[in-house]
C-alpha cells in the first residue's frame, strides 16, 4: 500500500458502474489507483447494484442478443425519448465507443446472460447481465482487485482542493488524500431530498428513492462550486410509479408496479388525472412517476378488479383489497361516493371491444376525461384492488459537461488539465429528458472506461494533447 | 396516507395464506420476491421452474427447495440479501425448507425426529453396527480366530460365512431400499409431478447429465459461492470425488458379488484384480471428497448454512469418509492379525451406513435427482407449447 500521500496516479470517487470501470482502464493502463466508496462492502455500487441490463450497438447477433442494434438505430432510439435534448456529437461517440464495450465489460470477468432468457421483450437492443447488476459489481471488483487497485470503502468525499481548474486533492474522514488526476464517479443527487426540494418544493419529502442514499450529490455540488460547466435540467430525472409502501431507500426493482393499464388511476380525490392506456406500457412507464408528483401529496391509487389480478405477476407487497368499491375506498382512506363515482363513471363510458393487453387493442372509454384509449374494461368483478403509489426517483440527469475524452469542462468552456467524469454526475450531456432502457449503465461503463484510461494517460504524462491525437488513441 | 395504509405495510407478501411450517411461509415470500424481480433467472434451474408459478403451495415449495443445489451464487447477487431490510436470503430458507422435506418423507413417519438429531442416531447406528460385527465374528469363531492371520481366498469367510455376511446386507439393503423407495413416492406425491414424467426417458437422460455434472452447483458458470462471492470450483470437485468414489466402491463390490456366484472366486482379490483396483481408487476419493466438503462446510459464509441441520450433514460426510478409511485399512492390514478386527468394524460401518441411508442426508441424491427430472419435464412441455 502505497505510503506516500502523492503516489496515486488517478483517484476515483464512486463505486458503481462508472468508478469500477474507470479504475480497471486506469489500472490498465499502468497507474496506481485508489477507488474511494461512501459505502461499506454490502452497500457498493450504489445505484448498479440495482440494475439488470445495459444497452450497447453491435451488428449482428450475439449468444445474449437476438439480433444487431445497429448504431444509427440506438441513435434515432436516443433522440426520439429525449425528444432531441442531447448533445448529439457526444451521444454519437458514446453510441460508437458503446460497440467495443459489449466485450470489454466481458474481458473485465462479467457475464451476460443467453437472450430469451430475459424477462423484457428487450433482447434484441440490451445484454442482461447474469444473475444482475450485484453480480456484475461483483465481477468488476473482484477484477479491479486482482489488478491491484486499492478500494477504501466508509470513505465518503466531503471536500476537494481544486484550483484553476486542476484536482489537487481530496477530504476523506479528515485525511487528505492528493493524486495526479480525479474521475468523478460519485452518482446523481437523487438521495438528497433537500436538493430535490429546490426545484420541486415540498412535494419531494414524498419521493421514495429507489435505489441508494448515498448519492447525495456531494461531488456535483463541489465540482459546480469549483467552476465547472454545468449540464442538464436539473428537474429533469428518471421517475417512475412505485408502491407507496416501499421502504424510503433502495427499494428496487421490485417495488415498481406494471398494472396502470390494466385499471384507473385516481388520485388522493378519488379522481382520476390521465389516459392509463394510452400506450403500451414498455413506452409509458416512466412518465408515471412525474405524473403522481403532480398530484397533491403525491399519491395516488392504482385500482383493478378481479378479472385484471392474475393479467400481471404479483409484486412484492400483495394489493389491498375489498368486495366493494367503498370498502376499497376505506381501506385507502379515499372518500367511498367520491370513489363509487369515479368508478362509475368510468363503467359507463367504457365501449366494447375486444380485450388484448399484447396489442394496442380497441377496448377505450368514450366522453370521458381525461380519456382510457386502450384496455378499458369495466370494474365490476369483485374482490376490488389498490396498488398505493408514489413517485420512485431512479436518478437525476444534472451534471457536469464533458468532451468526449470525458474531460470535465470548466464554466469558460476549457476543459479540465486534471479532471474526469463518467456516470450519472454526468448523464445530462447525453438525457436531456427521457430515457430509454439500459443507457445509464451505458453512459456508465463507456464514460468510465474512457476516463479512467484519460486520466491515467494525464497522471502519467502521457496523454496526446488535442482532439486528433486523442481520438487516434481511443483503441483499446 | 392513512393509517389503514400503513397497517396492511407488511415485508411477508407471499401467495398462499396457509403454510404448514415458518420456513414455508418465508420461502413463499421469497419466491414472491424473486418473481417479481427474476435477476436471477439465468443462475439455476429453481428460478425458471419458479418462473412457472404464480403462487407458491408448501408442494410446489419442496420441489423448488430440492432442485436448489446451496451453490450459494444467488445469496451473493442479490441487491436485497440481508442487511437489506427484504432479507432475501435464498440459498438458506431453502436449505432449511429441503431439510425438513426430508423428514416430511421419511419411511417409518415415526422416525421423522431423526433427521434433527442425525448426527447422534448415526453415531449410535455405527457403535451399535461395529460392536455387533465385532462380537458376532467373536461368537462365530473363537477368539484365536479373530485375532490370527488369513490369507488367500475365503479368508474373510473364515471369521464369519459368507451366507451370514450376504443374509446380514441383503437384509439392511432391502430395508434401506423399501424405506427409500416410500419416500420417494411421499415427495413425488408431495409435489405433485405428473405421472408422465418419471416416464419421460429424456427428461431422466437430461436430469442425469445434469445430477451427474452438477451442473447447478456452479453459479451460473463460475463455480459456487461458498466462503464468500468470490467463485471457486472446488465444492464440486469435491463433490465429485465423492459421489464417483462412492459408486466406484459401490461397483468394487457389485464386481466382487459377481466374482463370487458367477466365477466362484472367493475374496480377498489380489491387489490388481477389478475389485481391489476399483475400491481402493474409490476409496481415495471417498477419503478426499468427503474431506474437503468438510473443510468446505468450514469455510462456508455462516449465513448460508441451516445451522440445525448441520449434524445430518456432518455425520453423513464423516460416515462416508470412514466407511472409506475402514475399507482401505483393511486393504493394508488384511495379511495382519488385525484384519480380523479391521473386517468387522469395516462391515459394521458399512452396516450403519446402510442402516442409516433413509434417515440422514444421503437422502438428498435422491430428491434432487428427482427434481432434476421434473424440471427437465416441465422445460420440455413448455418449450414445445
Ligand atoms: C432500481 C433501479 C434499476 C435500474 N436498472 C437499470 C438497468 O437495468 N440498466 C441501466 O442501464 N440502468 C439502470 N438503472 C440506472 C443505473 O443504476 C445508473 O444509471 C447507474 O448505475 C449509474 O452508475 P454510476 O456508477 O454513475 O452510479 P452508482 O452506481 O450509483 O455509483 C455511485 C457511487 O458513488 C458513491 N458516492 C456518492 N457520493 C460519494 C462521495 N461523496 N464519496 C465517495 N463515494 C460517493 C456512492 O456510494 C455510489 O456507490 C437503475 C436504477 C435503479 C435505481
Ligand atoms: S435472489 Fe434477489 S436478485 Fe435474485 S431473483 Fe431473488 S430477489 Fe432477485
Ligand atoms: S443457491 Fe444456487 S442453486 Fe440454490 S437457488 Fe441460489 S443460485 Fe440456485
Amino acid at each position: 500500500m502505497p505510503s506516500d500521500e502523492t503516489s496515486y496516479d488517478v483517484l476515483v470517487i464512486g463505486g458503481g458502474n462508472a468508478a469500477l470501470c474507470a479504475a480497471i482502464s486506469a489500472r490498465r493502463e499502468g497507474a496506481r489507483v485508489l477507488v474511494l466508496e461512501a459505502s461499506d462492502a454490502f452497500w457498493r455500487g450504489g445505484n448498479t447494484r440495482h440494475t439488470r441490463n445495459m444497452r450497447c450497438a453491435h451488428d449482428a447477433a450475439t449468444e445474449s442478443l437476438s439480433g444487431p442494434y445497429t448504431e444509427e438505430e440506438f441513435f434515432e432510439d436516443l433522440m426520439r425519448v429525449t425528444k432531441g435534448r442531447t448533445d448529439q456529437d457526444l451521444a454519437r461517440h458514446m453510441i460508437r465507443e458503446s460497440k467495443t464495450m459489449l466485450t470489454w465489460i466481458e474481458e473485465q470477468g462479467v457475464r451476460w446472460q443467453p437472450s430469451l432468457g430475459g424477462t423484457l421483450s428487450l433482447g434484441r437492443t440490451n445484454s442482461f447481465f447474469l444473475g444482475g447488476g450485484r453480480a456484475m459489481l461483483n465481477a468488476l471488483y473482484r477484477t479491479a482487485e486482482t489488478l491491484g487497485v486499492e478500494i477504501r470503502y466508509e470513505a465518503e468525499v466531503t471536500a476537494l482542493e481544486i484550483a484553476d481548474g486542476m484536482f489537487l486533492s481530496a477530504t476523506v474522514n479528515g485525511e487528505t488524500l492528493r493524486a495526479k488526476a480525479l474521475v468523478a464517479a460519485a452518482g446523481g443527487f437523487e438521495s438528497n431530498i433537500e436538493w430535490l426540494k429546490r426545484y420541486w418544493g415540498e412535494a419531494a419529502e414524498n419521493f421514495l428513492i429507489r435505489g441508494t442514499r448515498n448519492n447525495k450529490g456531494t461531488i456535483l455540488r463541489l465540482l459546480l462550486d469549483a467552476g465547472v460547466q454545468e449540464v442538464g435540467d436539473p428537474t429533469q430525472c428518471h421517475a417512475v410509479a412505485i408502491d407507496a409502501r416501499a421502504p424510503k431507500y433502495d427499494g428496487g426493482i421490485i417495488t415498481r408496479l406494471d398494472c396502470v393499464v390494466f385499471g384507473i388511476v385516481v388520485n388522493k380525490h378519488a379522481q382520476r388525472f390521465y389516459d392509463e392506456g394510452e400506450d403500451i406500457w414498455p413506452k409509458r412507464y416512466a412518465i408515471w412517476g412525474r405524473l403522481v408528483a403532480a398530484q397533491p401529496d403525491q399519491i395516488a391509487y392504482i385500482i383493478f378488479d378481479a378479472s385484471s389480478l392474475k393479467l400481471f405477476m404479483p409484486s412484492l407487497f400483495p394489493p389491498i383489497s375489498a368486495s366493494t368499491i367503498e370498502g376499497l375506498a376505506e381501506k385507502l382512506g379515499l372518500e367511498p361516493a367520491a370513489l363509487r363515482e369515479t368508478v362509475d363513471g368510468f363503467n359507463a363510458a367504457v365501449q366494447p371491444g375486444t380485450f388484448d393487453d399484447k396489442v394496442l387493442d380497441d377496448c377505450r372509454t368514450d366522453g370521458l376525461d381525461p380519456p382510457k384509449t386502450h384496455w378499458a374494461r369495466r370494474i365490476e368483478e369483485a374482490p376490488f384492488y389498490a396498488y398505493p403509489v408514489r413517485p420512485g426517483i431512479t436518478f437525476t440527469y444534472l451534471g457536469t459537461r464533458v468532451n468526449e475524452e470525458a474531460q470535465i469542462l470548466m464554466a469558460d468552456g476549457r476543459p479540465s488539465a486534471n479532471m474526469f467524469a463518467a456516470g450519472e454526475i454526468m448523464a445530462g450531456n447525453v438525457l436531456g429528458e427521457g430515457y430509454a432502457a439500459g443507457i445509464g449503465m451505458t453512459i456508465g461503463g463507456v464514460f468510465g472506461r474512457i476516463a479512467g484510461r484519460e486520466a491515467a494517460r494525464t497522471a502519467r504524462g502521457n496523454r496526446a494533447q488535442g482532439t486528433i491525437a486523442a481520438k487516434e488513441a481511443t483503441d483499446v | 396516507m392513512s393509517e389503514a395504509l400503513f397497517a396492511e405495510r407488511t415485508a411477508t407478501a407471499g401467495s398462499v395464506p396457509n403454510h404448514a411450517t415458518a420456513s414455508l411461509a418465508e420461502a413463499d415470500r421469497l419466491m414472491t420476491v424473486c418473481n417479481s424481480c427474476r435477476y436471477c433467472e439465468g443462475l439455476c434451474a429453481v428460478f425458471p421452474a419458479m418462473e412457472m408459478r404464480r403462487a407458491f403451495p408448501d408442494g410446489d415449495l419442496n420441489y423448488l427447495a430440492n432442485l436448489c443445489h446451496n451453490c450459494g451464487a444467488c445469496y451473493w447477487d442479490c441487491q436485497f440479501s440481508p442487511p437489506h431490510e427484504f432479507d432475501v436470503n435464498v440459498p438458506k430458507v431453502l436449505a432449511k425448507v429441503r431439510n425438513d422435506s426430508y423428514a416430511h418423507y421419511v419411511w417409518p413417519g415415526a422416525l421423522a425426529g431423526v433427521f434433527a438429531r442425525n448426527g447422534l442416531f448415526i453415531a449410535l447406528a455405527a457403535a451399535f453396527g461395529v460392536a455387533a460385527f465385532i462380537i458376532g465374528f467373536a461368537a462365530w469363531h473363537d477368539a484365536a480366530t479373530l485375532f490370527g492371520t488369513h490369507t488367500g481366498p475365503g479368508a474373510f469367510y473364515r471369521l464369519m460365512p459368507h451366507n451370514t455376511m450376504v443374509a446380514l446386507f441383503g437384509a439392511v439393503s432391502l430395508y434401506a431400499v423399501v424405506a427409500i423407495a416410500l419416500g420417494i413416492r411421499a415427495f413425488w406425491r408431495d409435489i405433485a409431478a405428473p405421472r408422465a414424467a418419471i416416464t419421460d426417458w429424456a427428461s431422466i437422460w437430461q436430469a442425469v447429465k445434469d445430477a451427474g455434472s452438477l451442473r447447478y452447483l456452479d453459479g451460473g458458470g463460475v463455480g459456487c459461492m461458498n466462503d464468500d462471492e468470490k467463485p471457486s470450483d472446488a465444492r464440486r470437485l469435491y463433490h465429485h470425488l465423492t459421489f464417483y468414489g462412492f459408486m466406484l466402491c459401490f461397483a468394487a463390490t457389485s464386481t466382487a458379488t459377481l466374482y463370487h456366484y458367477l466365477l466362484g472366486l472367493e475374496a480377498p482379490y489380489p491387489w490388481y484384480d477389478l475389485p481391489v483396483v476399483l475400491g481402493t481408487v474409490g476409496g481415495i476419493g471417498l477419503l478426499i471428497g468427503p474431506a474437503g466438503l468438510l473443510a468446505a462446510k468450514w469455510r462456508r459464509e455462516p449465513d448460508l448454512i441451516d445451522e440445525t441441520r448441520l449434524g445430518m450433514d456432518v455425520a453423513f460426510i464423516a460416515m462416508l469418509f470412514l466407511t472409506s478409511l475402514t475399507g482401505l485399512l483393511l486393504l493394508v492390514l488384511r495379511a495382519t492379525p488385525a484384519m480380523g478386527v479391521m473386517l468387522a468394524v469395516h462391515l459394521g460401518v458399512v452396516f450403519a451406513l446402510f442402516l442409516t441411508m433413509p434417515y440422514g442426508k444421503f437422502v438428498h441424491g435422491i430428491y434432487r435427482a428427482l427434481a432434476l427430472v421434473r424440471y427437465a419435464h416441465e422445460r420440455r412441455l413448455e418449450s414445445h407449447g
